[in-house]
């Protein structure tokens, strides 16, 4: 039934693997004293490769391939092209911020490579044992970038918090697919969805639900699932925490819009509620708790755990404009993260110089396009108009208001407003006058890598908070071939 | 004699309760990297009771599937172990506490 070749539904995922191998098999022969940024460039141009791949892979017909487990539509596009740029850019901080000499770089770029592949296969999957390869695939490999500054105390602490309550999350998921298996007996995401109709075993499905339900929390740290992002961002390399606060996060929010709109939408008068509250919480704890940080990577830890509660609001609109929306809200928060963290890297560098926000003061007097680039980055997380922020913003609340759920809105709406505060503490500090001891002496010229990767993120924020018709088209696409696949069966 | 499916499930959730009590009271890395093997495998035996119930052999397959990575998971559990008592001197969680809660 395929005209298409099997392969070409996997090529952006054969691309990045065959780079990491490639990345693996060149760098033990390189000489010893050779930098290993040009294994970076490599990686980014295996991404290069990928991104095309994906973007290719949207005049396919949508199909299926490996015997079903693998998708190719207007979504698994999507989430593809903003994967890719997602490493994209954060390779760039990579390659800009790691120390010249650093030994284990040629490593650091074939993991996040790696990692990417099983992003990927997450967001292309529609069957379960895929899906959870490819989880598994981005969290182990970012559990070992998450612990990559080995020698530093903090860094393996990081990286154990987050293998230990990243495999905890994992076994709950695997409950949650089994428990389904148990119910349906398939494993393939709209075979479920038929079979749950006239299943005698309702109820191991909305077990099975709430057990997918706490792994994937745990993945896109919602509350009361998120007790180890914090101490997680902190530990680990800036460079890691812009890839990690995104893009296998924007992968766990495609699987769970998979799995639940494709295989559970008949039990949706279970997880609304449910999701309605991970929402709430999440928006709240992460703001107020954001509040009263003075480190700035653990800070905007909890302004992550707020967008995510943001992102959520958008699930519970059971509509193509919800899907819709959460895929839009992914890309603005995506942006801007991604583009904050590379600032960061640049400032902190490596080792973290700079870590509480008074370290921050006069940021924008040193080095004004980077100092600019994060304060704007700042008031696009905040959602003030003309930036990715604002709009990513408005589709959510928007999306859950049609739906009726006028709390939620009203509880976003104050969230957002505590967000300013702790974003305009940052901005403050950022363009109030250095104090003489500031360790921002140190900081280096920003190098084309970065530039050339804040650039990007500041193009894509702006982009989207002035025409974002086109993303929200695409995104518009992404929901409704989805949708259309959900409700024909 | 035939054991009814329920049985094996019953026995599972117990598994799987106690790698849940086990990771959230033990204060040793390597005891509470254990309990997660003992969810993980307690999540097998669900799949292969259900696989044999529904004579699907996907269940099966995915237990392999499973072993593999917790395998995989292990590996660099045990390597970020070392890492930490390199520079620690201790496996006890509540000792690795730089970075407060």
């Amino acid at each position: 039934m395929n005209t298409v070749p099997q392969i070409f539904r996997i090529l952006p995922e054969v691309i990045l693997t065959v780079t990491g191998v490639l990345i693996m098999l060149i760098e033990p022969v390189m000489p010893k004293s050779a930098s290993r940024k040009s294994m970076g460039w490599l990686s980014v141009l295996g991404t290069l490769a990928a991104l095309g791949a994906s973007l290719w892979q949207y005049q396919l017909p949508v199909g299926t391939a490996y015997f079903g487990t693998i998708q190719t539509d207007a979504f698994s596009v999507f989430f593809h092209v903003l994967i890719c740029s997602i490493v994209l850019v954060s390779l760039l901080a990579a390659i800009s911020s790691a120390p010249r000499e650093m030994d284990t770089l040629g490593e650091y770029f074939g993991l996040v490579v790696f990692g990417a592949v099983g992003m990927l296969f997450m967001t292309s999957a529609v069957e379960l044992l895929v899906v959870f390869i490819g989880l598994e695939i981005s969290s182990i490999s970012t559990y070992i970038l998450a612990a990559f500054r080995r020698k530093s105390a903090k860094g393996p602490e990081a990286g154990i918090k987050y293998l230990l309550l990243g495999s905890f999350a994992t076994a709950f998921f695997l409950y949650g697919i089994a428990m389904l298996f148990g119910a349906t007996g398939t494993t393939v995401i709209s075979q479920i969805a038929d079979r749950l109709g006239s299943s005698h075993l309702p109820l191991l499905a909305v077990a099975g639900l709430g057990m997918i339900l706490i792994g994937i929390g745990f993945k896109v740290s919602a509350a009361p699932f998120q007790v180890w992002t914090p101490d997680v961002y902190e530990g680990s390399p800036s460079p890691v925490v812009g890839l990690m606060s995104t893009a296998p996060k924007a992968a766990a929010f495609a699987v769970l819009l998979r799995i639940l709109y494709g295989a559970l939408p008949t039990l949706h008068e279970y997880w609304v509620p449910l999701l309605w509250w991970l929402s709430a919480l999440s928006m709240t704890v992460g703001n107020l708790g954001a509040l009263r940080q003075r480190n700035v990577k653990r800070l905007l830890a909890y302004s992550s755990i707020a967008h995510a509660g943001y992102l959520l609001a958008a699930f519970t609109a059971l509509s193509a404009d919800g899907i819709a929306a959460a895929s839009f809200y992914a890309v603005t928060y995506a942006a801007m993260n991604v583009g904050i963290f590379a600032v960061v890297s640049y400032a902190g560098g490596y080792d973290d110089r700079l870590t509480l926000i008074e370290d921050y003061r006069g940021l924008a007097y040193r080095a004004p396009v980077m100092g600019g680039a994060m304060a704007f980055f700042l008031m696009s997380l905040i959602g003030i108009p003309f930036t990715g922020g604002f709009f990513g913003k408005f589709y959510v609340f928007s999306a859950a208001l049609h739906s009726g759920f006028l709390w939620l809105g009203i509880i976003g709406l104050l969230n957002s407003g505590i967000g300013a505060f702790y974003y305009l503490r940052l901005i403050a500090a950022l363009y109030s006058k250095p104090s003489e001891a500031a360790p921002l002496n140190q900081i280096p010229r920003p190098s084309f890598a970065l530039l050339l990767g804040v650039f990007l993120t500041v193009a894509a924020t702006l982009i989207l908070g002035i025409v974002p018709g086109r993303v929200l088209a695409m995104a518009k696409a992404g929901a409704a071939t989805f949708y259309s696949v959900s409700a024909s069966k | 004699m035939l054991v009814p499916i329920s049985y094996y499930l019953v026995l599972s959730a117990i598994l799987f309760s106690i790698g849940v009590a086990a990771f959230l009271i033990k204060r040793n890395i390597i005891t509470i990297f254990m309990s997660i093997e003992l969810m993980l495998n307690a999540v097998n035996l669900s799949f292969v009771a259900f696989a044999h119930h529904w004579h699907q052999v996907s269940g099966q397959i995915f237990v392999f599937f499973v072993m593999v990575v917790a395998a995989a998971e292990a590996a660099v559990g045990l390597a970020i172990i070392i890492a930490i008592f390199r520079t620690r001197n201790t496996l006890d969680v509540d000792k690795i506490d730089l970075m407060k809660l």
